[in-house]
């Protein structure tokens, strides 16, 4: 230690022994001779680390130190030459120069610096580009390492918890609860629950959510379940296709969508009656059926996730089918952080969904098949619906007719 | 085996472009793509710079990771490199890729973009070495015949340095030290977590 500082202090008072310095990277104090002009305040940060390596071969003892060719450029490394210079005849450069100029980009933070900053505040380095293509202009976005984390990570985890999660509970519920059974059997009279419109919306959604959920999940998961087994040419035949039909499906989804919205939105205004329905436990928890409209709460539920969500994913699918058009990288990367997110969380709820349509609740899927449920299981699950219905059918009666096989 | 990189020394970039066109021309890239590009940070102001940026051949490449097919692979001189046969083109590398190195022949088009391209180091892709269908595919494969990628072997600054690490770092380190200043290697934090000149 104190070896080192004698050393130091010899350095700081003869300028000849100041060369091996350079092969350090000291701080600017150590190699600048006293004499000389200190160099402009931007200066130090840019001269002070000089590199390790190769230190030999620029050494400023080669005499060839090209110092005066950029006069705004002389530096620590030089400086310390001209004492040192065998030929004392020559003057020193240093001493007779001027200070050297303002030199703008000296004070500049330098690459690794400007990534890091970059990386710390979530921005870009970005700049001009003489090819029409601006997109190109951006030089480095770091932005895309935590797209990659979310991709990778995240989206893996939230999207398989979500799904195995939810097919786990569903079964679950089967195994306990078991499928819900029509209390009082059937009439054999039935009412009409959906028309054929509805109906042929509801399945267009339902088809095409489908393959874009599997198309999408394969983007997800694919690589790690599918293409171990059925190998790459096959896996990315399949992948292709599914691109394409998810690409494709997007329009009749959306379209889908829009209607489903029309047709359905005035009978899934929440009310007071949904709270009940929730203390019930929805009838699926408790016991009893809780009073309903046309949709009960949790019906609602659906129907709302469906359109909020499907709306969501929807625009932000749009965004990545035309990518760049609208939106630049940063924007690109929301929209499919946003598209797969909600994507993963609606295909967990549409699972639900799918569950007490089909296998979870007897005759539920007649509804939505042939559109046609007996008035036991109406009155049962919709009671105030069947009642509006009724006093419908009656107001349009004749007056005077007599009821149908009253008679 | 070396670890191959591309190294532009910002101080000595004119932005001349003449490594867009070299490569533009040694792989015949179809209009719209650019594997290569030169960007002007701070343009007019004080400290502006020109850097020459293509696919940096990261370490852990972000494109192989995210990439739904898998198909990115790296080479023993550690070009990262791609098979257009496996490719799908949902554009994922690029939103990943911290360089915007990945190109699409289309854009738009209803999501279908084409097969992804991008620099290869001027090494080709997965078929066999300097055929036809290689050189239709990926273009020249320079390395194959023992050559460096061409952007950098004729630039005129000799600001681009493509070649071993090592090898490529000493040369920026010595002219760092004999000059005195240097901006540092640009991109080398973000792809490879290592940084040159300071
Ligand atoms: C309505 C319109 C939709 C549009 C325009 C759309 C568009 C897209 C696009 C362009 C991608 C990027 C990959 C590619 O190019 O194929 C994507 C990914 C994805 N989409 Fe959709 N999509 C839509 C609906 C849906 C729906 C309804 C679901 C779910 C049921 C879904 C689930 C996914 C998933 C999970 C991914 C992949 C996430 C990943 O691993 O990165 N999408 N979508
Ligand atoms: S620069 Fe981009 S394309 Fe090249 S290896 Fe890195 S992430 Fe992949
Ligand atoms: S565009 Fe091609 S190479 Fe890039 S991530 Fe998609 S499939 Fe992989």
């Amino acid at each position: 230690m104190r070896t080192t500082l004698a050393l130091l202090a010899m350095l700081a008072a003869t300028p000849v022994l100041a060369q091996p310095a350079s092969t350090q990277p000291a701080g600017p104090s150590a190699t600048q001779a006293p004499q000389q002009q200190p160099p402009h305040p931007g200066a130090p940060e840019v001269q002070a680390p000089v590199p390790e390596a190769g230190a030999g071969r620029g050494a400023p003892g080669a005499g060839q130190v090209p110092a005066t060719t950029e006069p705004g450029r002389t530096t620590p490394a030089q400086q310390p030459v001209a004492p040192q210079q065998p030929a004392a005849a020559a003057p020193t450069p240093a001493p007779a120069q001027p200070a050297p100029a303002p030199f703008g980009d000296r004070g500049q933070p330098d690459a690794a610096e400007l990534e890091l900053m970059a990386t710390l505040r979530g921005e870009r380095i970005s700049g001009r580009i003489s090819i029409p293509n601006q997109t190109a202009a951006n030089l480095i976005q770091p932005a895309g390492r935590s797209w990659r984390e979310y991709h990778n990570v995240t989206l893996a985890w939230v999207g398989g918890i979500a799904v195995l999660g939810m097919l786990a509970i569903l079964a679950v519920f089967y195994f306990t609860r078991g499928r819900i059974r029509m209390e009082h059997g059937y009439s054999g009279r039935t009412i009409t629950r959906f028309n054929i419109l509805e109906r042929a919306n509801h399945w267009m959604v339902a088809s095409c959510f489908i393959i874009l959920g599997l198309s999408g999940l394969n983007l997800t998961f694919g690589r790690h379940l599918l293409l171990p087994i059925i190998g790459p040419e096959a896996f990315t035949a399949l992948s292709t296709w599914g691109k394409l039909a998810h690409n494709f499906l997007a329009f009749p989804f959306t379209l889908g969508i829009v209607v489903m919205l029309l047709l359905w939105a005035k009978d899934n205004i929440p009310n007071k009656l949904d709270i009940v329905w929730f203390r019930m436990g929805g009838g699926l928890v408790g016991k009893g059926h809780p009073p309903a409209g046309r949709f009960n709460a949790g019906q609602k539920m659906v129907f709302w996730m469906t359109v909020i969500g499907g709306g969501l994913v929807a625009a932000s699918g749009y965004l990545l089918v035309f990518p760049f058009t609208v939106t630049n990288i940063e924007g690109q990367q929301w929209a499919h952080m946003a598209h797969s997110l909600i994507s993963v969380l609606m295909i967990a709820g549409i699972l639900a969904h799918i569950y007490i349509g089909s296998l979870g609740m007897e005759h539920a899927f007649d509804a939505m098949g042939s559109g046609q449920v007996d008035i036991n299981w109406a009155r049962d699950h919709h009671s105030l619906w069947v009642e509006e219905e009724l006093a419908k059918a009656r107001a349009t009666v004749a007056k005077g007719a007599k009821a149908a096989g009253a008679d | 085996m070396a670890r191959m990189k591309f190294l532009c020394d910002s101080d000595r970039c004119i932005e001349c472009n003449a490594c867009v066109t070299a490569c533009k021309n040694e792989h015949e890239v179809p209009w719209g793509i650019n594997r290569r590009r030169v960007v002007t940070i701070n343009d007019g102001k004080p400290g502006e710079r020109s850097i020459s940026m293509a696919c940096m051949h990261c370490t852990d490449a972000p494109c192989a990771a995210v990439c739904p097919v898998s198909c990115f692979y790296t080479t023993a001189d550690a070009i990262v490199l791609h098979d257009k046969d496996l490719c799908i083109g949902c554009g994922y590398c690029f939103y990943a890729c911290p360089f915007g190195a990945p190109q699409y022949p289309r854009v738009g088009n209803f999501g279908g973009r084409g097969k992804m391209d991008k620099c290869t180091y001027c090494a080709g892709g997965p078929q066999a070495d300097n055929t036809l269908v290689e050189y239709t595919q990926y273009g020249a494969n320079r390395i194959a015949e023992g050559k460096l990628p061409l952007c950098a072997e004729m630039c005129s600054t000799k600001a681009l340095l493509a070649g071993d690490s090592d090898m490529i770092a000493t040369i920026y380190r010595e002219r760092v030290q004999k000059r005195g200043y240097g901006s540092g290697a640009w991109g080398w934090r973000t792809a490879y977590r290592e940084t040159l000149g300071a």
